[in-house]
């Protein structure tokens, strides 16, 4: 294994008064995949810079391994890193593109030829060695760029977007090419990415930024089952929002009127929340039924069919509930019995296990 | 950056010539007016040219026979040449960290550098050549600092000498050279730069390896540029150069308003025209030699 950790603490960059990364501390273990998720804007990138050394963090430390490299050249990091557009060099060859760095390192000419071709080998390009890069298909030069990051074997390799120039089946093969690769190798990766389902089905770990700050970190299933706030769990995967309003405490139980009717009785208590405060309700259109509105249910929000799509694997219900709220999305088995049409009366039967609830000021 | 180019690339021939936007006649339609233009505002009179120096009035080569037999003539097609090369080198030289300097810069950076590197452009060259004058002269600003600072005891001869005349025209032409490099520094993406240091290349290093290479098409482009204007050059050589430093185009001029020999004047031209063709061939055939290019840009 060639990983090694990477400890990022109170790290803080500004540009022009504008704060990029808010001192933003980060632990990443010895050869685990790490994704930084977050929309344009939220930081990430500053924050793949700031490890690559592009740019010198304004306060904070970055090291690896034992080693601080907070303010060591970039040059002289030995971090390996694939970037947005490849960046290959268009004047060399293959080959030499992956020589590049072993050049740098003063290899001997025979090493370098026999780290080239196994580099080569690694992401199936041996025959390719002599091309120029603009004679490669782009999941080609995807698979070079990965080649010439890891040549000189790095203990950590930084990933900017890789896949996003790609369509979306060349897309899902490279992440699992990449994700063998990275397994074999026990490198350290930290891959970059807007794309949620991207950084879900890669990473050991998912830490999602906004505005700066790290939201929330932790594997992909935590992310998905228990979000800490409504960003995350907008940002990841499909959530549905109903407001509402606290009603009560009942032993470990919240009580909460939903808007558009029904009450509804979450397990636990939610830390910081008071009566009458409006809250929203959550939860992902898998953990909620759809049942046919001919009984008055206390538990659950009545609405009318509004779209009806078929998905391939299941059928996708769209839910107008009352006025002024947002409609929702519910998920039905594609084989399921009972069949909805558009107009029909319906109620909608979150599973309470899975039901979460946000304060309002901080639903977007 | 092809727009600096003086052949047209045959990739340009294969895009351009997309019938599926243009038909082939309306392509043609639109060409015409040029064609015509060139017709007769270029073509005849570099025909008119040929056959003058080739009829006086009946066919003779004496006009070339005598640019090959007299010496003189032959030393100053020479110096032409290398006081051309010298311009090119001086231009290159001086203008690569200015189009460097300016592809890093942004905004207001490079709005100001930009300016004080076209503003130049819009201004007289003869100005600019008297400029020079002031500059270079005996009793010239330069001289006068030097002697002033006590570093001299007598006044440099300065003006009226080749290295005035190469001073001179680098600084007329260093625009020429300065554009294509900077268009041609600009396309080459930010990402390569960062990508050899991340591979373990110092600045240093990743400039002569990456940039330094992908930017041969603007060198081609910009040493084409001032090489061949600098060849044909004449109000600067006339005004900063003394009668020791003639250059070909003021060799021309004396033969066409002062001696009135046409014919010899216009075998000087030809040999000129052939020559700078022949050049500017060579020199693309160097660069495409470097493979790779095609996938720049």
């Amino acid at each position: 294994m060639i990983g090694e950790k990477v400890a990022l603490r109170g790290l803080r960059k500004s540009y022009a008064g504008i704060t990029a990364v808010e001192r933003l501390s980060l632990d990443i273990e010895a050869g685990e995949f790490v994704s930084i998720l977050g929309p344009s804007g939220s930081g990430k990138t500053t924050l793949l810079t700031m490890i690559a050394g592009f740019e010198y963090p304004d306060e904070g430390t970055i090291s690896v391994g034992e080693r601080n490299i907070t303010r060591v050249v970039p040059n002289k990091r030995g971090i390996g890193m694939v970037f947005q557009r490849y960046a290959l060099f268009p004047h060399l060859t293959v080959a030499d593109n992956i020589a590049f760095p072993l050049k740098m390192r003063r290899q001997p000419g025979g090493d370098i030829k026999t780290n080239v071709a196994a580099a080569l080998e690694l992401v199936q390009l041996s025959n390719f060695a002599m091309r120029y890069p603009h004679e490669l298909s782009g999941g080609q030069q995807q698979r070079v760029a990965v080649a010439r990051a890891l040549v000189f074997r790095p203990p950590v390799l930084l990933m900017d977007e890789p896949l996003g120039a790609l369509d979306k089946k060349l897309r899902e093969s490279m992440q699992f090419e990449i994700k063998a690769l990275q397994q074999n190798l026990g490198v350290t990766v930290v891959y970059v990415t807007h794309d949620q389902e991207e950084a879900l089905t890669m990473s050991d770990r998912v830490a999602v930024m906004a505005g700066g700050n790290l939201v929330q970190i932790g594997s992909p299933r935590d992310l998905y089952e228990y979000p800490r706030n409504s960003f995350v769990a907008d940002f990841i995967g499909k959530m549905n929002f109903v407001p509402g309003r606290i009603v009560g405490f009942d032993k470990d139980e919240t009580v909460v009127r939903a808007s558009p009717g029904g009450l509804l009785r979450l397990k636990g208590s939610t830390a910081g929340a008071r009566l009458e405060q409006s809250v929203q309700l959550a939860f992902r259109p898998e953990r909620a039924r759809l049942v046919p509105k001919d009984q008055a249910r206390p538990d659950a929000f009545e609405g009318t069919v509004a779209a009806s799509m078929f998905v391939g694997s299941h059928q996708m219900y769209v839910i107008d509930l009352i006025e002024g709220t947002r409609p929702v999305h519910i998920q039905a088995e594609a084989g399921s019995a009972t069949r909805f049409s558009i107009g029909d009366k319906v109620d909608v039967m979150p599973d309470r296990a899975h039901l979460a609830v946000f304060p309002q000021a901080e639903v977007r | 950056m092809e727009q600096f180019s003086l052949a047209i690339p045959d990739k340009a021939i294969a895009s351009g010539g997309s019938a599926k936007f243009l038909s082939r006649g309306a392509a043609v339609s639109l060409l015409l007016p040029l064609a015509f233009l060139l017709a007769i505002g270029f073509i005849y009179p570099l025909l008119q040219l040929a056959k003058i120096s080739l009829f006086n009035p009946e066919f003779s080569l004496d006009s070339y026979r005598r640019l090959a037999s007299e010496p003189l003539y032959l030393l100053v097609l020479l110096r032409t040449f290398l006081v051309a090369f010298c311009v090119m080198a001086l231009c290159l030289l001086g203008g690569y960290p200015v189009a460097f300097a300016m592809s890093r810069l942004k905004g207001r950076y490079a709005a100001l550098v930009a300016a004080c590197v076209l503003i130049p452009l819009w201004t007289s060259v003869l100005i600019r050549s008297y400029a020079w004058i002031v500059l270079l002269q005996r009793n010239g600003i330069i001289n006068s600092a030097l002697l002033d600072s006590g570093f001299i005891s007598e006044p440099l001869k300065l003006i009226y000498t080749e290295g005035a005349v190469v001073v001179a025209m680098a600084h007329v032409l260093m625009p020429f050279m300065i554009l294509p490099l900077f268009s041609t520094l600009r396309s080459i993406p930010k990402d390569l730069a960062h990508a050899a240091f991340n591979l373990g290349a110092g600045p240093f290093v990743a400039f002569v390896r990456i940039t330094l290479p992908l930017s041969t098409p603007g060198i081609f482009a910009g040493c084409v540029m001032t090489f061949i204007l600098a060849i044909g050059f004449y109000i600067t050589p006339t005004l900063v150069g003394g009668p020791g430093s003639m250059m070909i185009a003021t060799l021309i001029g004396q033969q066409t308003t002062v001696l009135l020999d046409w014919s010899f004047a216009a075998a000087l031209s030809t040999v000129l025209l052939v020559i700078t063709l022949a050049l500017v061939v060579v020199f693309r055939k160097v660069i495409s030699l470097n493979k790779g290019f095609n996938g720049v840009n």
